[in-house]
Order: structure tokens, then C-alpha cells, then sequence
């Protein structure tokens, strides 16, 4: 099968649905000529022209809040907000308007928006352009979180999140961008709420999402020559949650280590713990344990940086702990 | 300009129809009846009805969290905001949104921002979607003064102004945000000179003044239709009633209050039309009794109606269909 970029995957599920259905536009800060800071939108101006791909001013409430508006009246924007980190800005616009207006209005509209971000560290981004703020959708209502890890799942996540009627937060970690991966030339899609489980295994199951599966697929090669078998599950959506694949894991492995980029409290992996003692509490042979980044903003010096993101090493350090604990 | 006495009698019919509901609802308060916050436009009628009635059924409107005259403006059914009043499942939000989230989709009311200045990226946002169908709609954006303070304001209308949308920006000016006069929020006398900000026209109407209402929302509206871009108007009028119900409102001389009360939108429009000879005293009797008993039936229809289930509260969050 051909290999292709993450940015060229998204770039061609964008390029297809556009063309698919002339409703679906996109709109964002230097996503034209200039091809979007990432350069993901490269080209799409040629082929569908001003009108449909939007540069936009600085100004990201009037986009998220204009594409509520074009959603609920027969369009379907795709936005980009240019940093995750970026989402705080309009954080009304996404949490109360695309969030909440089809419930307050009694389910009388549909929402078909979908705002693409790019998140996490990128050596030396700083505090304001290296974020990981899903939790702080996960905890929102109303909104459906997609976060690829590999070039396959970024096409086919993104085509159903443009097909869908609800507002979508679709994430892309930054060190992604240039990662290269199978993607079939026929068309397909990947549906909501199906977890991937990118490596199986019966020791320990691993529960991350994102960038993070890359770190955990490398940890798990080099435990894997300890005689450390770990399962690992890609969630891809964090809204919808497949509860189902991580509970008949733990089922197996009756251990798991929850791993995310984003800072520590209230975090993602807090929310997964709290169902896992909720729903496999008996299966449990060792406590939870989570893996995320210290509770500090992501310091700009790479060295401070890396101390404060999970790597390899600290998943490693959970891992054999977890399994070290001998029920 | 030329204006059917069919277009001036419904004028005068849907703004004694926001005064006639708004002091049922004043009734029924002490009920017990009724929940939630009341922010009542008694006095303002002739800026909410004169600007809806430049509308056309297909076009988009956006109230304001004062809008019972707006939504009565563009044809939801007394019944309907009734039951939305009582918080009832027959109503527009299903006992959801309440009395600000009065919407229709099929009437095009598009609903509010109760996080106030929501409203201006949404309204530019419909008014993109139009632009993009080349539907001819246009989108009406009712907001307050206190609301054009808001950094969305910005940031919508100059969007809105870049890309030449079909959308008016018509602000109800009634002096005062909760107690927060005018002249204490912002440095201008008129909300409209901030048009100039954007390139567009910026026009200031006695918000009084039913027809001066309708007529500058009209030329707006057409402007917006010709592909011209978005305008703002600035409707300057009073409410009479405190910010919402129940508020002890001590931040307004009693002076101003019963100057402005001396400027009654209705009496005034009236007036004009008994003296074109449009109406007389008889008729205008038969207009009140007609509102009057469709008040009463909208009042026993939300009576009537079921209450939500307490697990209805579970619906209505995601749509549950995908685009074929």
C-alpha cells in the first residue's frame, strides 16, 4: 500500500469531502495561499478558490461562533484554529454555543461543524503553543473529540467527522504532521467510538490516544525483550468513548496504565480510571496508574520540556510497577 | 416610500401584541406559575416589531434576550411561547432553553446567545452560509447596548464588512446594561459611529418610532440583499420595566422613566393611524379583544400542555444523523 504523510492524509479527506459535497467550506488563519502554518492546507485554494477555502483575520470567536451560525443554516464549515492552546480564546463559542445550542433549542438544529487544531509540544513552542486541552472539552457536552494517531486514521476519522451533524473538536498532534503511514487509495471511513488496538498483548494494557501511541508502541518493543506483553488501545475518539474495548482488556490483562500528553489533574486519564474502578474494579490485579505531564504549562526549554512530558522512559517506569504489584 | 396599510396595521397589531402578552406575563408572575427571569421590552415595541417588519419569511433573525416582540415580529405562535414560558414540552425548546431560547428553525428565528454578544459571530456566520448558497436570505442580529461592548462585536463585524455579508446588525439602545448607563460603558454618544471602525453605514432612528424603524431596517435589509454588505442601526428607545422581573431597580431617576413613558411607541402609532384614517377608536377595541383572547388560549394551551418528562432532560444533546 502507498505511504503518505499525516498532513497529506488530512489534507486529502478534506480535498475529497469538498468535493463530494459543495457545502462543506473551510476557514482559518493563513490557510490559503499560505497553505495554513503547518502547511496542511497547501494548494486546496487552486483547486476550489477563495470563496471555499477562507483566510480569516485573528479572530477566533468570530470563527467558531460564525460556524455555528453557517452550520445551523446549510453549510459545513471546517475550521482551523491554529494552535489547540488557541480553543481558550473561544472557549464560549465552543463550549456554550456549538456545544449547547442544539439542546437549549430543543434539538431543532444540527451542528455540522468540525474545527481542526493542532496540539502538544513541538520542541520549544512554549507555554501557549504546546497544549493538550482536551480534557477541558471532554468535560463539555454536546461535543464529539476525535484524536488520530497515524496518517490512516486522520483520513478516515476526518471524512466521517465532516459528514457528521454534530460539532466535532478534531485534534492533531504537531509531531505528527510529517509522520508517514499506509493509507489505501480507495475511498473508506472510520466510524466513531471504535477504539484501535494498535499492538495486542496479555500483561498490561496500555489506554492512550494521539501522539502518546507512538511513545507507548516504542516502550512496548523494549519491554516486549523483558517477556512484558502490553495491549495497546488507540481510543481515536474520546467522544464517543468505546468503554467496551478497554473493559474487555482489562479483562485479560487485569492491569492498565492510562497515558496522555496533557497535564496530570483532571485529566483524561482521571476520567478513564474513575469508569475503569467503576465497571472492572473486580478484575483489577494492581491500582490504575496514570501517565501524563507534570502540573506546569509546558516550559519553552527543551530540556525543561521534556522533563515535564511523558517519554518512553516514565511509561516504561509505570508499566513495570504496575505489573511488579503481585496481587 | 410608499406603505401598505396592510403593512402598517400589522405593525400596529404585532406591537400591541408584545405589550399585551408582557403584561399577561406581569399577571401571571405573582401566579407562581411561571419560572425563571422575565427581561420585558414594554416600551420598546416599536424597535423590535418596526425592524421585524422589514424581514421576508425566509430571512434569518437573531433576537435579543429582550425579544418577545422579536419573535412575536417574525410569526412564532402565541401558543408556542406560551408553552415555552410555562417550560412545557409543546414549546419551541421543549422546556430546554425557556423564554430567551424562543426559536423556530422553520420561521428562521435561529435562536440566542444567552452569553450575551454570542450573538454577533453566529448571525455573520448564517449570513456566510447565505453568501455561500446564494439563497438571498439576509440576517437580522437584535442586540442591546451593552452587548456591542463585547469583543465579538469586533471581531464579527469586521468580518462581516471584509466579506460583504447579508446580515444588519440593529442594536436596541436602551440606555442602560443591568444598571450600567451608557455613558459610563462607553466614551461615543452613538453605538452607530463604531461603523465606521468597519467601512460601513452606521445610522442612529428614534427606536420609538415604528415606521423610522422599519424604514432604515429596510434600506439595510436591501443594501444587505443587493450583495452590498451589513450596515448597523442603532435604535435608541427606553425600557420601561427594570432589567428583568422581581429586580429592585434603583439605578434610574424616576424622572427619566416617566419621561420616556410619555414616549409611548403605541399611543403614538396610533395616532398616526387614526389620523390617516386607518383606524378608529371601534377597531382598535376589536384588534385589543382579538389579541386579548389569543393571549387567553395561548395562556390555557400552555396550561394544558404536558410537562417534560424529567428524563426528556437526556435528549436532543447530538444529533444522531450522519450526512449519506
Amino acid at each position: 500500500m502507498r505511504e503518505i504523510t499525516f498532513s497529506e492524509a488530512i489534507r486529502e479527506a478534506l480535498r475529497e469531502e469538498m468535493k463530494r459535497d459543495e457545502t462543506v467550506f473551510l476557514m482559518g488563519e493563513d490557510i490559503g495561499r499560505f497553505g495554513g502554518v503547518f502547511g496542511v492546507t497547501k494548494g486546496l485554494v487552486d483547486e476550489f478558490g477563495e470563496e471555499r477555502i477562507r483566510d480569516t483575520p485573528i479572530s477566533e470567536t468570530a470563527l467558531v461562533g460564525g460556524a455555528v451560525g453557517a452550520s445551523i443554516t446549510g453549510t459545513r464549515p471546517v475550521v482551523e484554529i491554529m494552535f489547540a492552546d488557541f480553543l481558550a480564546i473561544c472557549m464560549d463559542e465552543v463550549h456554550h454555543k456549538a456545544g449547547k445550542w442544539r439542546y437549549s433549542h430543543g434539538g431543532q438544529f444540527k451542528l455540522p461543524l468540525v474545527i481542526r487544531t493542532a496540539m502538544g509540544h513541538v520542541f520549544g513552542a512554549g507555554p501557549e503553543h504546546s497544549e493538550c486541552p482536551e480534557a477541558f472539552y471532554l468535560h463539555s457536552t454536546g461535543l464529539k473529540i476525535v484524536l488520530p494517531s497515524t496518517p490512516y486514521d486522520a483520513k478516515g476519522l476526518l471524512k466521517t467527522a465532516i459528514r457528521d451533524d454534530n460539532p466535532i473538536l478534531f485534534f492533531e498532534h504537531k509531531l505528527l504532521y510529517n509522520m508517514k503511514g499506509p493509507v489505501p487509495e480507495k475511498e473508506y471511513l472510520i466510524p466513531f467510538g471504535k477504539a484501535d488496538i494498535k499492538r495486542n498483548g496479555k500483561d498490561v494494557t496500555i489506554v492512550t490516544y494521539s501522539f502518546m501511541t507512538h511513545e507507548i508502541l516504542e516502550a512496548s518493543e523494549i519491554l516486549s525483550k523483558d517477556g512484558i506483553e502490553a495491549e495497546v488501545i488507540d481510543l481515536r475518539t474520546l467522544s464517543p468513548m468505546d468503554r467496551g474495548t478497554v473493559v474487555d482488556s482489562v479483562k485479560k490483562t487485569n492491569r492498565v496504565v492510562i497515558v496522555e500528553e496533557g497535564n496530570l489533574t483532571g485529566g483524561v486519564g482521571a476520567e478513564i480510571a474513575a469508569w475503569i474502578m467503576e465497571e472492572a474494579f473486580d478484575f483489577l490485579d494492581a491500582p490504575v496508574r496514570r501517565v501524563a505531564s507534570k502540573n506546569v504549562p509546558i516550559p519553552f526549554n527543551p530540556i525543561m520540556e521534556g522533563f515535564v512530558i511523558p517519554n518512553t522512559g516514565d511509561i516504561i517506569r509505570a508499566i513495570k510497577e504496575v505489573i511488579q504489584i503481585d496481587h | 416610500m410608499k406603505i401598505s396599510e396592510e403593512k402598517l396595521l400589522w405593525i400596529y397589531t404585532k406591537m400591541l401584541t408584545q405589550r399585551m402578552l408582557e403584561e399577561k406575563i406581569l399577571e401571571l408572575i405573582p401566579t407562581g406559575k411561571l419560572t425563571g427571569h422575565f427581561h420585558l421590552g414594554i416600551g420598546e415595541e416599536a424597535t423590535f416589531i418596526g425592524a421585524c417588519a422589514a424581514l421576508e419569511d425566509k430571512d434569518y433573525l437573531l433576537p435579543t434576550h429582550r425579544g418577545l416582540g422579536c419573535v412575536i415580529g417574525k410569526g412564532i405562535s402565541l401558543n408556542k411561547i406560551m408553552a415555552d414560558i410555562y417550560g412545557k414540552a409543546t414549546g419551541t425548546t421543549k422546556g430546554k432553553g425557556g423564554v430567551l431560547r424562543i426559536c423556530d428553525a422553520s420561521l428562521g428565528v435561529l435562536g440566542l446567545s444567552a452569553t450575551l454578544g454570542g450573538i454577533f459571530p453566529i448571525a455573520m456566520g448564517a449570513a456566510l452560509s447565505s453568501k455561500l448558497l446564494k439563497d438571498a436570505r439576509i440576517t437580522l442580529a437584535i442586540f442591546g447596548d451593552g452587548q456591542s461592548n463585547r469583543g465579538t462585536f469586533h471581531e464579527a463585524l469586521n468580518l462581516a464588512s471584509v466579506w460583504e455579508l447579508p446580515v444588519v446588525y440593529l442594536c436596541e439602545n436602551n440606555h442602560y446594561a443591568i444598571s450600567m448607563p451608557q455613558r459610563k460603558a462607553m466614551a461615543i454618544k452613538n453605538i452607530a459611529d463604531r461603523a465606521k471602525g468597519y467601512g460601513i453605514p452606521g445610522k442612529v432612528v428614534d427606536g420609538n418610532d415604528a415606521l423610522a424603524v422599519y424604514k432604515i431596517t429596510l434600506e439595510a435589509v436591501n443594501r444587505a440583499r443587493e450583495g452590498k454588505g451589513p450596515s448597523l442601526i442603532e435604535a435608541k428607545t427606553y425600557r420601561w420595566r427594570p432589567h428583568y422581573e422581581g429586580e429592585g431597580a434603583t439605578y434610574r431617576d424616576t424622572k427619566e422613566v416617566v419621561a420616556w413613558k410619555k414616549r409611548c411607541p403605541i399611543r403614538r402609532f396610533r395616532k398616526s393611524l387614526i389620523d390617516l384614517k386607518l383606524l378608529d377608536p371601534l377597531q382598535d377595541e376589536k384588534i385589543k379583544e382579538r389579541i386579548a383572547q389569543e393571549i387567553d388560549e395561548a395562556v390555557k394551551f400552555a396550561e394544558e400542555s404536558p410537562m417534560p418528562r424529567p428524563e426528556d432532560a437526556l435528549d436532543d444533546l447530538f444529533s444522531s444523523s450522519i450526512m449519506e
